[in-house]
């Protein structure tokens, strides 16, 4: 299986959805002529010519509001944000448009359309562009909110993401583009809604998502070493539609659950996460379910500081400890 | 006790208001067939009589929230709507009875929606300001002050890419054009040279705020800036709207490209009828506009110098539209209310397709 990158496998499957689907149609700002910021969409305009890779003017509302429109009358635009953190600016168009002109036209209309953007911290830009919107993207009904950790994933995920007929938000990592990892070639497709067990354990379930999996992974691998602890990590991949099953066979075997996410903690995924583990497996837990956020506070510059205020391995080891203390 | 909403149109033609357009010899308007005539002056009724008796339905409590009524400006809706061919489409905010009733739907399921009934157009869940009919090229009702401008520049885009030869309306009021993802439409719309016909119905008022104090310089003018065609017509005058709004279609068709157009015109009821409408402009001033400027008794009147109509069709069209509007509130009041079962329904595509479902675990939460 060939080996390739974040950002190639995104690539790989915009290009196949825009073969596929003569509807599909990229934009952003900076997608086509630029080449993308991150490099994601370099060579599409190239292979698939100006009327199918567009670039737009620094106008989020605007344009994705007119993507949502066209999505109305059956185009499918895959839009970029930039960072997700821009989606603040164009927020009446993806949350009270995107995500409710089905339930208000009684079922009439669909809006297939797909945000895809990085969405993390961890690169030293500071507050305004690095929040992690999911769980604000989640709590609308009416929306699809897919977060992928791995090149394999980022692919089969996005190719489901575009050929589905709800609004789906895709939300990458800036720092996971360069990451390495074997990708199926071609029809390579993953369903929305269906967590991935990164590791599998008996002593502690890790549910994470996104680039936290890979802290997970490594503290994991520490965990095991030094401690003899076996931890089984539970990548979500997709926040919604949730695999809370996934999560809930592994809490049956293991009893004890720690959530790492890059959130912050108030009303995060995790506490929805924490609820339902609660609620539909209490009497399978041997220790409260314990949490790993960013910490609570904007997103601070100073880079040594910031590592230490999002999760890493380091601080899900901590966690990890003292929940199986 | 509110007044019985009177409507104008009285039966008698009032010498006072003006009776012959300027615009009636614009050949969009000389084409025009006696039935195609008395087509237009009768949906302009009907939109009245629905709206009134909506009114009334809300006076007695059987519509929740708000209730914009469109009363006085039908002839921009009627005169717009009028126009559209296989490929235009109309997308518009929240007050949007008028152009629900011009682009075809029908009175019943739009009674029955404002009354939150399960045979409504949206099956009781938009309400007043969300009514769609993507089957007749309507596409909405919208309740954020400009924020169905970037989605009209959407349809817009869908039409160009598709090649088909169509334009979108855009409609908005005359608050919305203070609204950033108005001009950032505007922007996207001429940069790219997209088939959207920008349309500001200009009734004096952003809810209760005169234009005077809420918009710099001309409304259209703007258009300028983006380079964009502009125009200004009478909203009181279904002739006028239908003369402009064809010019700036057929650009917009035909060659691709975009426009703003202010049609001025003025509504006699508060943005809401819930709302007070005595604080912001004086009585009197609804009262000189309803005496000479009415559009449904301005087309009358030039309908009865053309020779289409007479007083005997003005009552039978009148009373058609009464009884129309009586049967739709009857329908409604008679309708289910949807049930809690259907509060999740209409939510997801794949959940109301469950055979065609792709993904997998839980898209509710409880």
């Amino acid at each position: 299986m060939p080996v390739i990158n974040y950002r190639e496998a995104i690539r790989h499957a915009l290009a196949e959805e825009l073969e596929r689907d003569a509807n599909v149609v990229v934009l952003g700002e900076e997608v086509a002529q630029f080449n993308g910021a991150y490099k994601v969409t370099e060579g599409l305009l190239a292979k698939f010519g100006p009327k199918r890779i567009v670039d737009t003017p620094i106008s989020e509302a605007g344009f994705i509001g007119m993507g949502v429109g066209a999505s109305m009358l059956g185009i499918r635009p895959v839009m970029e944000l930039m960072f997700w953190s821009f989606y603040s600016v164009a927020f009446d168009q993806i949350l009270n448009n995107a995500a409710n002109v089905r339930y208000m036209s009684g079922g009439l209309i669909n809006c297939p359309i797909v945000i895809r953007g990085p969405a993390n911290g961890g690169t030293n830009v500071g507050a305004t562009h690095s929040h992690t919107p999911e769980n604000i993207l989640a709590s609308h009904p009416g929306v699809k909110v897919v977060v992928p950790s791995t090149p394999a994933d980022a692919k089969g995920l996005l190719k489901s993401a575009i050929r589905d007929n709800d609004p789906v938000f895709f939300l990458e990592n800036t720092i996971l583009y360069g990451d390495k990892g074997e990708v199926p070639e071609g029809e390579h497709l993953i369903p929305l809604g269906l967590a991935d067990v990164k590791r599998a354990g008996t002593d502690l379930t890790i549910v994470t998502y996104g680039r936290c999996v890979l802290h997970s992974l490594a503290a994991a691998d520490l965990l095991q070493k030094e401690h003899d602890i076996s931890v089984e990590v539970v990548d979500l991949r997709t926040i919604r539609p949730l695999d809370i099953d996934t999560v809930l066979k592994s809490v049956a075997k293991t009893h004890r659950v720690l959530i790492v996410e890059e959130q912050k903690p108030f009303a995060s995924v995790g506490s929805q996460l924490a609820f339902m583990i609660q609620r539909e497996a209490f009497d399978e837990l041997d220790a409260p379910i314990h949490r790993l956020t960013t910490i609570d506070a904007p997103a601070i510059y100073s880079p040594p500081v910031e590592a230490e205020q999002l999760p890493n391995p380091q601080r899900v080891l901590k966690a990890a400890l003292e929940l199986m203390a | 006790m509110t007044k019985k909403p009177s409507a104008t149109a009285d039966k008698k033609a009032d010498d006072s208001v003006q009776s012959a357009s300027p615009s009636s010899s614009a050949a969009i308007n000389q084409q025009l067939g006696k039935e195609a005539r008395v087509d237009l002056f009768r949906t302009m009724m009907r939109i009245r009589r629905f709206e009134e008796r909506s009114l009334r339905a809300y006076q007695a409590k059987k519509i929740g929230g708000f209730l914009h009524l469109y009363i006085g400006q039908e002839a921009v809706a009627v005169g717009c709507c009028s126009l559209m061919g296989k490929h235009d489409h109309v997308i518009t905010a929240y007050r949007d009875h008028g152009h629900a009733i011009a682009v075809g739907m029908g009175v019943n399921e739009l009674m029955a929606e404002l009354y939150g009934k399960a045979t409504g157009c949206s099956k009781g869940k938009g309400g007043s300001m969300h009514y769609f009919a993507p089957d007749r090229n309507f596409w909405g009702g919208h309740g954020i002050v400009g924020g169905q401008i970037p989605l009209g520049t959407g349809l817009a885009y869908a039409l160009k890419y598709k090649g088909l030869k169509g334009a979108a309306m855009a409609f908005m009021g005359d608050g919305a054009v203070n609204q950033g993802a108005v001009h950032e439409a505007y922007n996207l719309a001429s940069l790219w040279q997209l088939p959207v016909v920008f349309v500001i119905e200009n009734n004096g008022y952003s809810m209760g705020t005169s234009q005077e104090r809420s918009s710099a310089g001309e409304l259209a003018k703007r258009a300028e800036g983006y380079n964009m065609a502009w125009g200004v017509c009478d909203g009181h005058d279904v002739y006028d709207v239908r003369a402009v709004m064809d010019k700036f279609l057929r650009a917009a068709r035909e060659e691709s490209k975009p426009a703003v157009v202010e049609i001025r015109t003025y509504r006699y009821r508060g943005h809401s009828v819930a709302d007070p409408d005595n604080t912001y402009r004086a009585k009197t001033e609804i009262e000189e506009y309803r005496r000479t400027k009415d559009p449904i008794q301005v087309f009358q009147n030039t309908l009865v110098a053309e020779g289409v109509l007479d007083d005997a069709l003005i009552e039978k069209i009148d009373q058609a539209a009464r009884a129309e509007a009586d049967a739709a509130a009857d329908f409604a009041e008679a309708s289910p209310f949807p049930t809690p079962d259907d509060i999740q329904k209409d939510v997801y595509w794949e959940i109301d397709n469950p055979s065609e479902r792709k993904s997998q675990g839980r898209l509710f939460f409880d």
